[in-house]
């Protein structure tokens, strides 16, 4: 939008609702709704505090575990049904019923197979970050120029090599689209498990501050998560859109 | 005659399950039922009637919150794409909620409105909302031009251009988004039952798992993934019977 | 030739008018006018503004200053004078053959038996009889152009703006709709703005042709056949004015080209 001829940027209306959320809050609406102010102070306050530490580490370790394990697994299930009739068509069904599963039901499996602990948290995560990525690098493949392929063959190209430095260059963009969304739903993945878990991380800190009626803490933690959820989500935009750049550059 | 795909459907079925019956058989742990032992439990539940009282408490906050983030998602979208000014005031809201673990906010609605169907109908509504709402904004704003200036140029009024242009040439999208948002709607329906308070489909999870009935604990989850799956993918096949001519382009070259 | 008497024979009079899209300048002080009941040609290389001219005549985008007259009233927005031919057909997709070309008369408010009825009429008068009930995506791009045609003629306007109506459709199906455009213009008692990158089809419609210099546009001349517009559809094109005339327009244009 364009005010005084002066193109304002994009997410900059957050700000506006901030101000009013600050109003709210300091004509005192609502008990659940402290002024925004406050909630930044109580930051500040509880982001030295070893529980809230925890929390972080706790999650921060879930969440990488989880994304990588579903990266490394994902990735080379998918390029490999993009390459191969046989285990696409066996595998397909399956990764589109989970993608579009909810999996938040298979979180009490979970639980009771692994235990209440960071093991469950980590397979949830995983679960919510993996269909998409395979899907997604098993496009990539399907996409790639079939040129590409017949080239590396006629040089006598290993497979080892035609996976490594032809399959996987050549889906890049795609995978990377999977990674990004599949890294947004890990984070909510890793959430859900630690509410229904809720004896470690986030899930355990959530239970302490509401359990008190914690109000400017449970913002804060809030604000927290959603600010990393979105500045996460934004930087793999932004790689995805320079890796994109290359992958038009790289058609032509 | 069975058809290849089909064919293989069915082969990649019975090794899955197959491996599930095998792996429950070991057994892999004393909370990993076989598979027969499940659809067991399965048809008694569904048998006695458990099963279909448990959906229709699950699903009525799930078609709730549906219809309210349907009819909110969808007004608010529409005035995102046509409005500049409310684009850049709103959309970010609902990219930061799209973004954003907004599951973490149950404690709060908990505090706020109590265990009853109010939270749980907000849940599935925070979870089904922005995809909606972002879809319908995207797919007005993205109204080709030329179609929209036809309109003018033969008098349209600003409600004919709605009506009879941008929301036609919309639709497709919006329903797809509106897939999406359903898609959402079953992971917070289901979160709010095993997160809230037990009740329907979440109840017979946790009533069986404290009991250790595992077999009908999996046959309760198997009911609700397949439930979602089959459904979402009915909506897929109605989308594609209803705007599939669309999709070869708008008419132009 | 008085004021008065003037105003009356313009259908369109363009008087001043500059368009700026941000840094890119458009039209520069392009002056011109339309008799009415004529048929005038705008001839022009890709990217000079004739979409631009039409569409500011048209009321559907703002002229940056300047002045834009119709029947002697200033234009302030579409109207029901004027009807027009998109240069991209602009159809509905998800609506029939019939329903795009009956769907300027819909939006006027016209019921639907009335104006299928017409709808009709010009779907036959197009060549387009048997496709009313076709989609968009089933015709052919020269089909699909007949059907914006049918549709800005349904509407009975007083002046047609038609930007390259005939840019899609066959060779032999042009030389008809040419054909067909000369009587149309002879019995219709309408204004036709003709937007064509092909010099003979100008020469061979127009009453009136006028050259666009690259941008930002201006008027560079205006060319006038009189010989051979009463004469014989057929003879047209063999006579020697005709010849003369796209000889002389092409090289006036081929500066631009080269
Ligand atoms: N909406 C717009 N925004 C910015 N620039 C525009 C816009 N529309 C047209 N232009 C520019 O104005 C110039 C004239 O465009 P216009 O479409 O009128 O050309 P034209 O003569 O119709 O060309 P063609 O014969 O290819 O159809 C072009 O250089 C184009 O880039
Ligand atoms: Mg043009």
């Amino acid at each position: 939008m364009k005010l005084f001829g002066y193109e304002l940027p994009q997410m900059s209306s957050l700000i506006l609702w901030g101000l009013l959320w600050e109003i709210v809050g300091r004509l005192e609406v609502t008990f659940f709704i402290p002024a925004l102010s406050d909630i930044f102070v109580t930051l500040l306050e509880i982001s030295t505090t070893k529980v809230f530490l925890t929390a972080l580490s706790e999650t921060g370790y879930a969440f990488l575990l989880g994304t990588v394990s579903a990266i490394v697994i994902g990735i080379p299930l998918g390029i490999l049904m993009g390459k191969n009739r046989l285990v696409d068509e066996l595998l397909l069904p399956w990764v589109n019923i989970f993608l579009s599963a909810p999996l938040t039901a298979l979180v009490p499996v979970l639980m009771v197979l692994f235990g209440f602990g960071l093991q469950a948290i980590v397979i949830t995560t995983a679960l919510f970050a993996i269909w998409i990525i395979v899907l997604n690098a098993r496009a990539g493949v399907m996409q790639i120029n079939r040129s590409l392929v017949e080239m590396a063959h006629s040089f006598g190209a290993t497979p080892k090599d035609a996976f490594f430095k032809i399959y996987f260059w050549a889906a890049l963009p795609e995978i990377l689209g999977g990674v990004r969304i599949g890294f947004i739903r890990a984070v909510k993945g890793v959430i859900i498990g630690q509410l229904l878990i809720s004896i470690v991380g986030f899930g355990a800190l959530f239970e302490l501050y509401s359990s008190n009626f914690l109000m400017k803490h449970f913002w804060a933690v809030l604000i927290v998560l959603f600010s990393l959820a979105f500045i996460l989500a934004e930087i793999l935009a932004y790689l995805e859109k320079r890796v994109s750049y290359y992958a038009s550059r790289r058609a032509a | 005659m069975l058809s290849r795909s089909n064919l293989l459907k069915l082969l990649s079925a019975f090794f899955v399950f197959g491996a599930w019956e095998v792996a429950g058989r070991i057994p892999v742990s004393f909370a990993f039922p076989t598979f027969l032992e499940s659809m067991t439990a399965l048809s008694i539940l569904i048998w006695d009637g458990t099963l279909f009282t448990a959906y229709g408490e699950t699903l009525r906050p799930l078609v709730v919150g549906i219809l309210i983030s349907g009819f909110l998602g969808i007004g608010i979208g529409l005035f995102i794409g046509l409005n500049r000014k409310l684009d850049w005031l709103v959309s970010p809201i609902f990219v930061v909620m799209q973004t954003a673990p907004l599951a973490a906010l149950i404690p709060l609605l908990v505090m706020a409105y109590g265990i009853g169907l109010t939270s749980k109908v907000f849940v599935v509504c925070i979870m089904a909302m922005p995809v909606i709402a972002l879809n319908t904004g995207g797919a007005v704003r993205n109204t080709p031009a030329s179609i929209k200036e036809m309109g003018l140029s033969f008098l349209g009024t600003r409600s004919d251009i709605v009506l009879k242009i941008v929301l036609p040439a919309a639709s497709p999208v919006i329903f797809a988004g509106l897939r999406l948002g359903i898609s959402a709607g079953f992971i917070g329906a289901i979160l709010a039952e095993l997160k809230i308070t037990p009740t329907g489909v979440g109840d017979i999870i946790t009533y069986s798992r404290s009991i250790a009935d595992y077999p009908s604990m999996y046959a309760a989850i198997f009911s609700i993934i397949v439930l979602a799956v089959v459904f979402l993918n009915l909506l897929e096949k109605l989308e594609r019977i209803l705007f599939g001519g669309l999709n070869r382009g708008y008419a132009s070259e | 030739m008085s004021e008065t008497k003037q105003i009356s024979e313009n259908a369109v009079e363009v008087r001043n008018v500059f368009k700026n899209y941000g840094d890119v300048e458009a039209l520069r002080d392009l002056t011109l006018q339309f008799p009415k009941g004529q048929l005038t040609s705008l001839l022009g290389p890709s990217g000079c503004g004739k979409t631009t001219l039409l569409k500011i005549i048209a009321g559907l985008i703002p002229a940056t200053s300047g002045e834009v007259l119709v029947n002697g009233k200033p234009v302030t927005g579409p109207g029901p004078d004027r009807a027009f031919v998109f240069q991209d057909f602009a159809l509905l997709p998800w609506a029939t053959v019939l329903r795009n070309v009956a769907f300027g008369l819909e939006l006027r408010g016209v019921p639907k038996p009335q104006r299928e009825e017409i709808a009709v009429k010009y779907i036959k008068d197009v060549g387009l009889s048997g496709f009313e009930q076709s989609y968009p995506h089933e015709l052919s791009g020269g089909m699909r152009q007949r059907v914006g045609l049918a549709r800005a003629l349904s509407v009975d306007a007083q002046v047609l703006l038609m930007d390259e109506p005939f840019s899609a459709v066959d060779e032999q199906t042009r030389r008809k709709f040419q054909e067909d455009l000369l009587s149309l213009v002879q019995n219709e008692n309408k204004t036709f703005l003709f937007v064509t990158h092909s010099i003979e089809e100008a020469v061979y419609v127009s009453d009136q042709i006028a050259i666009l210099l690259p941008r930002p546009s201006r008027v560079s001349e205006i060319i006038r056949p009189t010989g051979f517009r009463n004469k014989d559809k057929d003879s047209i094109r063999r006579d020697a004015e005709y010849l003369d005339i796209v000889d002389k327009i092409w090289a006036s244009l081929r500066t631009y080209v080269e």
